[in-house]
């Protein structure tokens, strides 16, 4: 039941918020707080959950089953491991975070916005604890809704074009996915005789590797998009830069781990073989984004957009350390999610602050804020450091266990992707220095107020967030082990049935580029 | 107890970062003279602890916790204590002391806040930079790599205002990450091969391989991957480009990160590792070569600057490379040894350079100086004995440590390389010599406050006003400045005699000491190399031709530049390319910048992001959506809203169905 409320809490406090009555927008202030006080009470039921997990299990935990669609199988089914877990904590993080943020920029509508908020939280949480995939793809779908609205309504100048741009490319891949899950509902009837879409009795069906490269693709292409894995990721500088700062937050924060929750939870141990096939493809185009996203960040205007392609450069990481399919690319896989939801989040809202004081994101139209900013200076420090990787923040730990992760697999791969590691320091220092250093240069900026204790409110979570993710990862990396352990055996079990393991190998979870080579050459 | 070296500066960061605006500048530099000094008192304690051990037993290790575990990748946030990082720590944490003094009076004229941002920084690079030397491991020892790269570029651009500064500060950062990129690769190629980042299991390991002479294998590449950072955090060819321009830093950091300490991680580095060092000769012989080029290629950089600062940190670049050299040749004692005699004079040498520039209102191009030595006798002398020390005159700490490395290097076979150093170390004495001779000797040729503050630089600006008034005569360095000058040019002079050469009768007690952390653990310490007689003469030999190098050095400078200044001149006008070169650094970074930086922000702007990513991908996306809304519109017009149209349609359309049903 814990788990269910996760969804519900902030699920039914939307509906709570429709009964009031705020046509003339005199209860802004209670209706504010009331979505505050709600999604503080979802983040502590999310909290209650990971108190209440057994870590040492690498079983789906809290499951609760009722039956829905009988005749098709199709139940309410959830629960969690321990990937799951830390994902829903994030976003029961993030949420009252981003209610925060909106406090000093949105004026209009207020009751909607929250509205929208808190339904776009539910949807999150459904989507990472459902176990049945019917009802993953409602909870999914039922996401893009409230998005949708939040970008279109409260966004900026060019907001109606970015919101449907980001609906149009997550719908192209919904669809495909939508096509397989019924198919995939239709290969168990094939098997079985009935229909099921019980993620756990569909890991245990045996599909063949032709078949499985489709489903693999179809299921893959929707979480691509979602990723964003290059070349899928137009949507999101424009969703980024159009969305309200709490839309890009939660955007950035969690929307974006959706892509690489289902390559983990779906794609990958789904379809073992056909994953096998095509991991050195994916990591190679998550080995571009990283690259590609760093250059392409480096030479953007608008500070936004910058943040935007960096989190291309970012999820790429996210990607590569799926694709290693050992223990430690896994790991700092999840963990690189956390901490990008962390820091990222914590860009964006600072930008956003900075957007609410003066109406611009344009790098050139700042400068100098060190002199009359000078808490925010060192607060944004702090998470462009923690995005750059330094050691100590949160960063580091999840892009050094990805790169080991790689570089154990295939090391031209982690090769490759460090060079990451020089091209964010570039983009993300530059903007840092026209920002904040040198003389101000434009008057606007000489009146600018520093950081209120609203705003400390939300960024003060997320530094010291950043913080204990870089000098105590065991606490996030301990949870999640068994999970990733048991997910990288299920990979590695599919793969070493064929194939003979070198003398040479070390024991435990490594998996070299030529195992899988080797497979395809044999097919 | 060792935790508690790195943690009395964390504290004091604290202090200083949390209520720094709101503490009175006795309070805010009191403090954080005061965790250095208590840094220093713990490290001196637990030294003294590990001197009283048996040398095989020499190492103290402190598990603090374990900070990462992902699967077989267990990392403990470890410490550990041996010789080396015992000379290490005592360097950092005595000289960082003084030089935490020395910065309560350099930047005394800041304002109280901006007073406490900079000791803030300056604590968290001494936490950093002995978590560096204290990690057990090669992660921890990455945490304070790129702990002291930050704190670097924070202090570099701790003038903020001023866009050179935080240029120079943005470079030192980017370049150092590209040498950390390499670093991190030896790492996962050490790790992935085997199995360990400990330093200690590491060296136990690669001790059973046998040396990887004339090829070139994991332990090569590992080594020069590591190197390869060390050439970013040392400025060493081809990585060294960000060191002169660190130079818009503050002074006292100059002394003490872009010159006692941070810059000679890398070589602590290599001491660090010298077991697997050792196990790849052929990156070993990269190593000495490209100390060697650096040392050689900085030096006649600096025999041509005019800016005081630049001119030292070529010379850091230049000295640095000796080291490389020393650590290449295998001797890594004398490569230390080196490192730390460096840590004296350079310090000195450039908190002297901080007090004729404080006195001349930032002032820092010697050829508006001259004939100070008068005014700022104190400074004048202690400047004296730095240049002494460091062009290698005997008896002071600079021609021990210089004398034992290109020693070795030729006993070890290395002819042309001591030769380089040889020359590099001519060059050394000369271009120092010019430094002192313009700066301290002839005539005045400065007397108007120098016009530094058309830099858009408030805070010095200000520094200067109310604590000089224009046209004064300089004076010298204040009482704590003063202090700090005296007590490391007394180093300088007895910093060597810890190493006092056995053709001399010494016992080279550091080199013993160091002996341990050299060899592979469990193994036996090789015996100091016993000198054979002919080798303790050629040894004296050498040592002949080290003063005259020294004293010819000192003698072609004051040829040129104190009895004939004409004659520098005149060779400027007789080989204007030589000179013209030598003044733009050969030109190195605007090569970097027309070959590497251009193209790929040209290449980023126009290419991917206008090119690809606007036009190809965004042009097939909306392609695809044109293609969908122009199908609409013609499918629009089915929609006519009108019933009898839809009836009719639907009447035609069943008409049809039944029809194939029917007739078939």
């Amino acid at each position: 039941m814990l788990l269910t409320l996760s969804w519900l809490v902030p699920l039914v406090g939307a509906l709570l918020l429709l009964l009031v009555g705020n046509a003339d927008g005199r209860r802004d202030g209670m209706i504010r707080w009331l979505a505050l006080g709600v999604s503080l009470i979802a983040f502590a039921v999310t909290l209650g959950v990971w108190a209440a997990f057994d870590p040492a299990s690498a079983e789906f935990q809290f499951v609760e089953r009722h039956s829905w669609i009988p005749q098709f199988g199709i139940d309410y089914f959830v629960g969690i491991d321990g990937i799951s877990l830390l994902l829903v904590v994030l976003t029961g993080f993030l949420t009252p975070i981003a209610l925060l943020s909106s406090w000093g920029s949105i004026e209009r509508k207020v009751k909607e916005f929250s509205i929208f908020i808190l339904a776009l939280e539910a949807a999150m949480v459904g989507v990472f604890i459902s176990l049945d995939l019917f009802l993953f793809y409602v909870f999914w779908d039922a996401m893009l809704i409230p998005m949708y609205f939040l970008i279109g309504i409260w966004g900026y100048d060019r907001r109606v074009y970015a919101a449907i741009k980001f609906m149009l490319y997550t719908m192209a891949g919904s669809v495909l996915m939508l096509v397989a899950i019924l198919g995939m509902a239709y290969l168990h009837s094939a098997a079985t005789g009935s229909y099921t879409f019980d993620l756990l009795k569909l890991y245990s069906l045996d599909i063949a590797p032709q078949t499985q490269m489709w489903f693999f693709l179809a299921f893959t292409l929707a979480f691509a998009i979602k990723v964003p894995l290059f070349p899928f990721h137009t949507w999101l500088p424009d969703a980024h830069v159009q969305a309200p700062t709490a839309g890009s937050v939660i955007l950035a924060g969690v929307l974006l781990k959706m892509g690489t929750y289902g390559l983990l939870r779906f794609s990958f141990p789904l379809f073992p073989e056909a994953a096998a096939y095509f991991a050195p493809w994916l990591a190679l185009l998550a080995v571009i984004g990283i690259i590609y996203g760093a250059l392409v960040a480096m030479v953007q205007p608008d500070m936004k957009k910058l943040v935007a392609y960096s989190s291309v450069s970012h999820l790429g990481f996210v990607v590569l350390g799926i694709c290693a399919m050992n223990t430690q690319g896994m790991q700092g896989a999840v963990y690189q999610m956390l901490a990008h939801g962390v820091s990222t989040g914590g860009l964006f809202l600072m930008v956003g602050m900075l957007s609410d004081r003066r109406h611009t994101r344009l790098i050139a139209e700042f400068g100098g804020l060190k002199t009359v900013m000078p808490q925010f200076t060192a607060a944004f420090l702090i998470m462009t450091l923690a995005s750059i990787g330094l050691p100590g923040l949160n960063g580091f730990v999840g892009e050094f266990l990805i790169m080991l992760g790689a570089f154990r697999w295939a090391p031209a791969f982690a090769v490759a992707a460090g060079l990451g590691v020089i091209l964010s320091a570039v983009y993300m220092l530059w903007m840092f220095q026209r920002v904040f250093y040198g003389p101000v240069t434009h008057e606007a900026n000489e009146t600018l107020t520093d950081l209120q204790p609203r705003e400390w409110a939300g960024v003060l979570p997320l530094c010291a967030m950043a913080l204990v993710m870089g000098v105590f990862p065991t606490i996030f990396l301990k949870p999640m082990e068994a999970s990733v352990d048991a997910l990288v055996l299920r990979m590695q079990a599919t793969q070493t049935v064929q194939v003979e393991i070198p003398v040479d190998r070390r024991p435990d979870d490594e998996r070299r580029l030529t195992t899988v080579t080797e497979r395809v050459a044999r097919r | 107890m060792l935790a508690l070296i790195p943690l009395f500066p964390l504290l004091g960061f604290l202090v200083n970062a949390l209520f720094g605006r709101r503490l009175s500048k006795t309070v805010s530099g009191g403090v954080a003279s005061a965790v250095m000094v208590a840094s220093f008192a713990v490290s001196a304690f637990t030294v003294w602890g590990l001197a009283g051990l048996p040398v095989e037993e020499r190492a103290i290790d402190q598990t603090v916790y374990t900070w990462i575990a992902s699967g077989d990748f267990v990392l403990d946030l470890a410490l550990r204590l041996d010789p080396l990082s015992a000379v290490m720590i005592l360097v950092i944490t005595g000289i960082g002391s003084l030089i935490h003094i020395y910065s309560t009076a350099y930047m005394h004229d800041e304002v109280d806040s901006e007073f406490a941002r900079y000791f803030s920084y300056l604590n968290l690079f001494a936490a950093f930079m002995l978590v560096l030397v204290l990690g057990a491991n090669f992660l921890v020892m990455f945490v304070g790599w790129e702990g002291v790269g930050l704190c670097s570029y924070l202090l570099i651009g701790f003038w903020f205002k001023k866009p050179s500064a935080i240029d120079a500060g943005k470079k030192a950062f980017v370049v150092n990450r590209i040498g950390d990129y390499a670093f991190i690769l030896g790492m996962l190629l050490l790790f992935a091969r085997f199995g360990t980042l400990d330093f200690q299991q590491l060296a136990a390991v690669v001790a059973g391989i046998p040396p990887e002479v004339g090829v070139f294998g994991v332990l090569s590449i590992a080594s020069l991957l590591l190197f390869v950072g060390a050439t970013g955090k040392s400025a060493q060819i081809p990585l060294y480009v960000w060191l002169p321009d660190a130079m818009e830093g503050p002074t006292p950091v100059s002394a003490l990160i872009h010159a006692a300490t941070m810059v000679t991680a890398g070589v602590y580095m290599i001491g660090r590792n010298a077991v697997l060092f050792s196990h790849a000769p052929e990156t070993l012989m990269i190593v000495a070569v490209v100390g060697a080029l650096t040392a050689l290629m900085a030096a006649t950089i600096g025999l041509v600057q005019n800016d005081m600062k630049r001119v030292l940190a070529y010379s850091t670049v230049s000295q640095l490379g000796l080291m490389f050299l020393a650590m290449g040749v295998g001797a890594f004692g004398a490569g230390i040894f080196h490192l730390y005699t460096h840590a004296f004079f350079k310090a000195l040498l450039f908190l002297g350079s901080g007090a004729v520039i404080h006195a001349l209102h930032g002032e820092q191009d010697i050829r508006n100086m001259g004939g100070l030595k008068k005014d700022l006798p104190i400074t004048y002398w202690t400047f004296l004995i730095g240049a002494l020390a460091i062009a290698g005159v005997p008896l002071l700490s600079g021609f021990f440590s210089k004398d034992e490395l290109l020693f070795e290097a030729f006993r070890e076979g290395h002819t042309v390389l001591w030769l380089m150093g040889a020359v590099a170390s001519l060059m050394t004495a000369a271009y120092m010599f010019r430094l002192v001779f313009l700066t301290f000797h002839g005539e005045r040729r400065h007397d108007a406050p120098a016009p530094v503050h058309q830099l858009e630089d408030e805070s010095a600006a200000q520094a200067h006003d109310d604590s000089h008034g224009a046209g004064a005569r300089p004076h010298d360095a204040p009482p704590a400045m003063a202090f700090v000058l005296i007590v490391l040019a007394l180093g300088s002079v007895l910093a060597g005699y810890v190493g006092v050469p056995h053709a001399l009768g010494g016992h080279n007690q550091l080199a013993a000491w160091l002996a341990p952390s050299f060899a592979a653990p469990g193994g036996v310490a090789e015996g100091l190399h016993v000198l054979s007689e002919g080798e303790a003469a050629l040894e004296f030999t050498l040592m002949g031709v080290s003063t005259a190098i020294a004293l010819g050095g000192i003698a072609i400078a004051v040829l040129i530049w104190l009895r004939r200044p004409q004659i520098a001149a005149s060779m400027a006008e007789r080989y204007p390319v030589v000179h013209r070169w030598l003044l733009n650094k050969y030109y190195v970074d605007e090569a970097y910048d027309a070959t590497v930086v251009q193209p790929i922000r040209v290449g980023s702007e126009r290419a991917l992001w206008r090119g690809f990513d606007v036009r190809v991908i965004d042009g097939a996306v909306n392609g695809v959506g044109a293609i969908v809304a122009g199908s609409a519109n013609i499918l629009r017009l089915l929609q006519t809203g009108m019933v009898r149209t839809y009836a009719g349609s639907m009447l035609i359309g069943v008409v049809f169905i039944l029809g194939y049903y029917l007739w078939r």
